[in-house]
């Protein structure tokens, strides 16, 4: 089958989409100019309506798409930047999150936030490298995080097509994934996570961009150690599959989440409650955490590394998790 | 007084400051005693603005409101009833009891809702005004806001949107002087309207106190607005005459004098358009009589119908967050 980039994968959404529904419409900065080539074409074939380039104005075009949503349209909002969002946190958390709500269902809100680069490409600091997932599931978006080209395509027309505020993390890291991507249109839907890398003796949770790390991780374990390592990916943050999840666990009784984002209250902690409220009694080891620290991602690259959540960590949480007993 | 009203609109437009008048003059009586939870920031002395705007606009404009927008719904078409039953936080109420006085809305109506955040319901009126461009709709949006969110970031980045992309806009801003107990003048330099004249807008002021002449001004807004023109900004002078909300006047405030809110007063909206109403022989006396006892009876049958529905059971409290559910989404507090 025909081989994509992340980036062509969604490239290839918005443009069906776009051309199937006339209410579609993606807005945010520079999408015309489109340098990364998720938005290329785009304007071209739909036009000044339904591509807007926007000012620097993040809390201005988030509230612009609540407004275009609520009269009808069914807008993209694209940031260019994780931290991005924390400008336009009012028209997101306060605003978009709760509009359905407040208003007793008398609208739905069909935006779809596209999330890019999210987290780190290496060296850029403090204010480029987030993962701002965990605040997002948090105010009660859904929240997509693919992490082939496959789901890049399948979780993002499936996005759109929600009747409900959906984010759609674009990891840094996944944007070079290349994998298979059908040309006909079609969906992943949410709240259904995948077995990556079936195994007997040890479930890792990676999210993102962290799943072919963890494959690799695996893979080399079995090599060296005979240790037969499942990897779940849960492709959406919120709705969770935690009925997927726990069927893993079960098989395996250890686990280890592998997540980039904070140690506190960060999306490891959310897996790790549901684990303990759920598989209390066919866990056999104690749930490991592999996350990024509890500091702003420091530029230099020794110190970014020394924060980030590492395979080394991953392959001795998983070591230490096979070797686990209670006596 | 306006040159261009309809006898028959120019009574109406009474009749609609009324309601709100006497909705909200009910809203307070109805927090003390306990029957609106939380507190209700009353809309009386503002009526010229949220009926002299309205006045201009058809079922198909949207409107986007303010923490004090009892007003601004009323003026629209909003129900008595509904709003009361929201108010009490019934399910037979506009937004099923979820929303209450900050997020009062009726979406069929345009109303996009009353917001808990100063300067919010601006970019959202953008929106709403691309979408009516951009399939041809002579249909406008209207941003309410009060002079304190002219300081908000975001009522000026939507401001330049609207230029930049000739929407269909208008804002309104209604200047009563104080953000909650702070005056304009200490925080805010310059008229408003100027402020909105740096984005290459239409920006005038006007008499806030006068619902004729904020139906003129609006007018010509909308009309720009319909036929391409762009947006435009009306600054709208005016007064709140219970302060900042409800739970005010048993506070010993000392923010604004006695005199100052009498000297308003003199010019009430509703007792200006009344005279005007009588000398142009449009009403008499006992017209205006009249409608007070329709609007009386409308704002008790409201109440009474309101009281009669039933609240919503704690059961559905996590309905209409999502049009989709998922399983365990959303989440419960408890597991069970």
């Amino acid at each position: 089958m025909r081989q994509l980039r992340f980036l062509q994968a969604m490239n290839e959404a918005y443009r069906q989409v776009m051309a199937q529904d006339e209410s579609v419409m993606i807005l945010g900065e520079d999408i015309r100019g489109g340098i990364r080539g998720e938005t290329k074409g785009l304007h071209a074939a739909y036009g000044d309506d339904r591509v807007l380039d926007t000012p620097i104005s993040e809390a201005a075009f988030t509230g612009f798409a609540t407004g275009a949503a609520l009269a009808g349209l069914r807008p993209i909002v694209q940031f260019q930047v994780p931290s991005l969002i924390y400008v336009a946190f009012d028209q997101l958390v306060n605003q978009a999150a709760k509009m359905r709500l407040m208003l007793g269902g008398q609208a739905d809100l069909p935006v779809t936030y596209t999330i890019m680069v999210s987290g780190t490409r290496g060296g850029n600091a403090g204010q480029h490298s987030d993962n701002p997932y965990p605040y997002l599931v948090h105010a009660g978006f859904k929240v997509v995080c693919p992490s082939t080209a496959y789901d890049a395509k399948g979780l993002m027309i499936q996005a759109i097509r929600e009747q409900d505020p959906v984010v759609f993390i674009a990891s840094a890291m996944s944007l070079p994934q290349k994998g298979e991507v059908p040309e006909d249109i079609y969906t992943v839907p949410l709240g259904k996570g995948q077995v990556r890398r079936p195994g007997t003796d040890v479930t890792v949770v990676a999210v993102g961009h962290l799943v072919p790390e963890a494959l690799a991780v695996a893979d080399s374990l079995f090599e060296k150690r005979g240790i037969s390592v499942e990897v779940w990916d849960p492709r959406t943050l919120l709705p969770f599959d935690r009925d997927g999840l726990l069927e893993s666990v079960r098989k395996t009784g250890r686990v280890v989440i592998y997540d980039d984002t904070n140690r506190s209250c960060g999306y490891a902690s959310e897996i790790s409650a549901i684990l303990g409220e759920h598989a209390f009694s066919y866990l056999v080891a104690p749930i490991k955490r592999i996350t990024r620290a509890d500091i702003p991602l420091p530029y230099n690259p020794d110190l970014e590394a020394a924060v980030l959540p590492s395979p080394k960590q991953l392959e001795q949480a998983i070591c230490s998790a096979w070797s686990y007993s209670k006596s | 007084m306006s040159n261009i009203l309809p006898p028959q609109m120019a009574r109406k437009m009474y009749a609609d400051m009324l309601r709100i008048r006497q909705f909200d003059t009910k809203v307070v009586e109805l927090v003390d005693d306990d029957l609106i939870p939380g507190s209700c920031h009353e809309y009386c002395g503002q009526e010229a603005v949220a009926v002299g705007v309205c006045s201009a606009l058809t079922d198909k404009d949207i409107l986007t409101s303010t923490h004090r927008g009892h007003g601004h719904t009323l003026a629209k078409g909003g129900d008595v009833g509904k709003m009361f039953a929201e108010l009490f936080g019934r399910s037979a109420g506009y937004n099923k009891g979820r929303g209450g006085s900050m997020h009062i809305a009726d979406v069929s109506l345009g109303i996009f809702g009353a917001n808990g955040i100063v300067g919010a319901g601006a970019p959202i009126a953008c929106g709403a005004a691309h979408k009516f461009k951009a399939a041809g709709e002579p249909h406008v949006a209207v941003s309410f806001f009060g002079d304190g969110a002219i300081n908000q970031g975001v009522v000026h980045e939507a401001m330049n949107l609207a230029a930049i992309w000739r929407l269909p806009v208008i804002f309104v801003c209604e200047n009563n002087l104080y953000a909650m107990t702070t005056p304009l003048r200490e925080v805010t330099i310059l008229e408003l309207h100027e402020r909105a004249q740096s984005y290459g807008m239409a920006s005038i002021k006007v008499d806030g106190m006068d619902v004729g002449a904020v139906f003129d001004a609006a007018l010509s807004a909308v009309e720009r607005a319909r036929s391409g023109g762009g947006p435009s900004f009306l600054q709208c002078d005016t007064y709140r005459y219970f302060g900042h909300y409800s739970g005010e006047r048993h506070m010993k405030t000392t923010y604004r004098t006695q005199q100052e809110i009498d000297e308003w007063k003199k010019r009430d909206p509703l007792d200006l358009w009344a005279e005007r109403l009588i000398r142009g022989s449009i009403c008499s006396a006992q017209d205006i009589e009249r409608m007070k006892r329709e609007v009386d009876d409308e704002i008790a049958q409201g109440v009474e119908y309101a009281r009669g529905c039933p609240t919503p059971s704690p059961q559905d409290a996590l309905e209409y967050m999502y049009a989709v559910n998922y399983p365990y989404t959303p989440a419960k507090g408890a597991e069970q």
